[in-house]
């Protein structure tokens, strides 16, 4: 068995009650949904609840100052259903980060949200792939950390920059499958299960979340398959042709790749393996000869 | 006195306070959270907190995102 073999392998024990646990917060999902995209604001509640997450992110933008009558997505988010998690996207500078995570908490607190004390951190380094700036989110992390968050930092699938970033005080690392939106899965599997292994060393329970890349329910099971924690996905559901359905998809998804995991899969094989007895066959099975004839 | 607000020059009273702003832009009761020249001035401090000429102020609220 190859090393990557053995590690998809990996057996992990099933606790009584499975959950993805966060700092202080235990969830049964392990979906963490964006809001972002959708057409209306009606499709996007129906698609949330399809999801069954329980963490939903959310943007921090300047309000609109001429025109009052566009709804509030706070009118269609249950506040006592969802934590909601600000995220700081379109930051590119960690002073800028860390100034919208500050802006994200003050509205949580207001709503008395439990997610008012984290952060998902995103400093982008590029604006056409959106790839983290590595100096900037550990920057950016440290100032957070120091100021009291929970940080759930976006990474590049680098297993060195996602270690730096724990070492940075993050509450839990969070690699892209591959870049925001381009919906190609997990690119590299073999950084993720770096990652994870690097993550989780001495620490089975940091959590570690896929986050970007994802397009379709597949991918979420594959991310779950690795051993990631959670997936944390957005277009995928919300540029589907369906997306209360997808969403519906991603929540089986995430359940069966977690149960996958936990089960421990069989190595791979180059030959194949009969799954029906060859003893007592009345055929000819080349190579062998028949009893009594 | 003229602040700029969310990137766009404003009047605002000579005494006005961050409320008053607010409440201009019918943004009292909006779950919002205001900045002023980058430090942010939390909700309690809104009717006390009195703007100055040239102030930048940044007032944001929750969209959706990823």
């Amino acid at each position: 068995m190859s090393t990557i073999e053995a590690k998809l392998s990996t057996q992990a024990v099933a606790s009584p009650e499975d959950r993805l646990v966060i700092g202080e917060r235990a969830f049964v999902s392990r979906l963490i949904v964006g809001t972002g995209k959708y057409a209306t604001y009606d499709l996007m509640r129906d698609a949330l609840a399809a999801s069954a997450a329980q963490v939903v992110t959310v943007a921090v933008r300047r309000e609109r100052l001429y025109n009052d009558q566009g709804q509030s997505i706070l009118q269609f988010l249950d506040l006592s259903r969802y934590t909601i998690l600000p995220n700081t996207a379109g930051c590119f500078t960690a002073e800028d980060a860390v100034r919208v995570a500050r802006l994200g908490r003050e509205i949580l607190t207001q709503l008395d949200n439990s997610g008012a004390s984290w952060v998902k951190l995103e400093v982008l380094g590029d604006k056409k792939t959106l790839l983290p700036d590595p100096t900037g989110t550990l920057e950016a992390t440290r100032e957070l950390v120091a100021d009291g968050f929970q940080v759930l930092a976006y990474s590049s699938d680098d297993p060195i920059a996602a270690i730096r970033i724990k070492e940075a005080g993050a509450t839990a690392v969070m690699p892209a499958g591959s870049p925001i939106g381009s919906g190609q899965g997990v690119l590299n599997r073999n950084n993720i299960l770096l990652c994870l292994e690097l993550l989780k060393e001495g620490d089975p329970t940091f959590p570690v979340i896929v986050d970007a890349g994802v397009g379709a329910a597949s991918d979420v099971s594959i991310a779950m398959e690795l051993g990631a924690d959670g997936v944390l996905l957005n277009t995928a559901i919300a540029h589907a042709n369906d997306p209360v359905m997808m969403a519906r998809a991603m929540h089986h998804a995430a359940v069966a790749g977690r149960h996958s995991y936990l089960a421990g899969r069989i190595p791979k094989r180059l030959y194949a393996s009969a799954s029906s007895p060859w003893e007592g066959t009345i055929s000819g099975v080349p190579g062998t000869v028949i009893p009594g004839e | 006195m003229t602040v700029v607000a969310n990137g766009e020059k404003r009047e605002v009273g000579e005494q006005a306070k961050v409320a008053d702003l607010l409440g201009e832009l019918k943004l009292g009761t909006a779950a919002c959270a205001v900045e002023v020249n980058k430090k942010i001035v939390p909700k309690l401090q809104h009717s006390t907190h009195a703007l100055a000429e040239g102030d930048r102020i940044e007032i944001v609220t929750l969209v959706g995102g990823g």
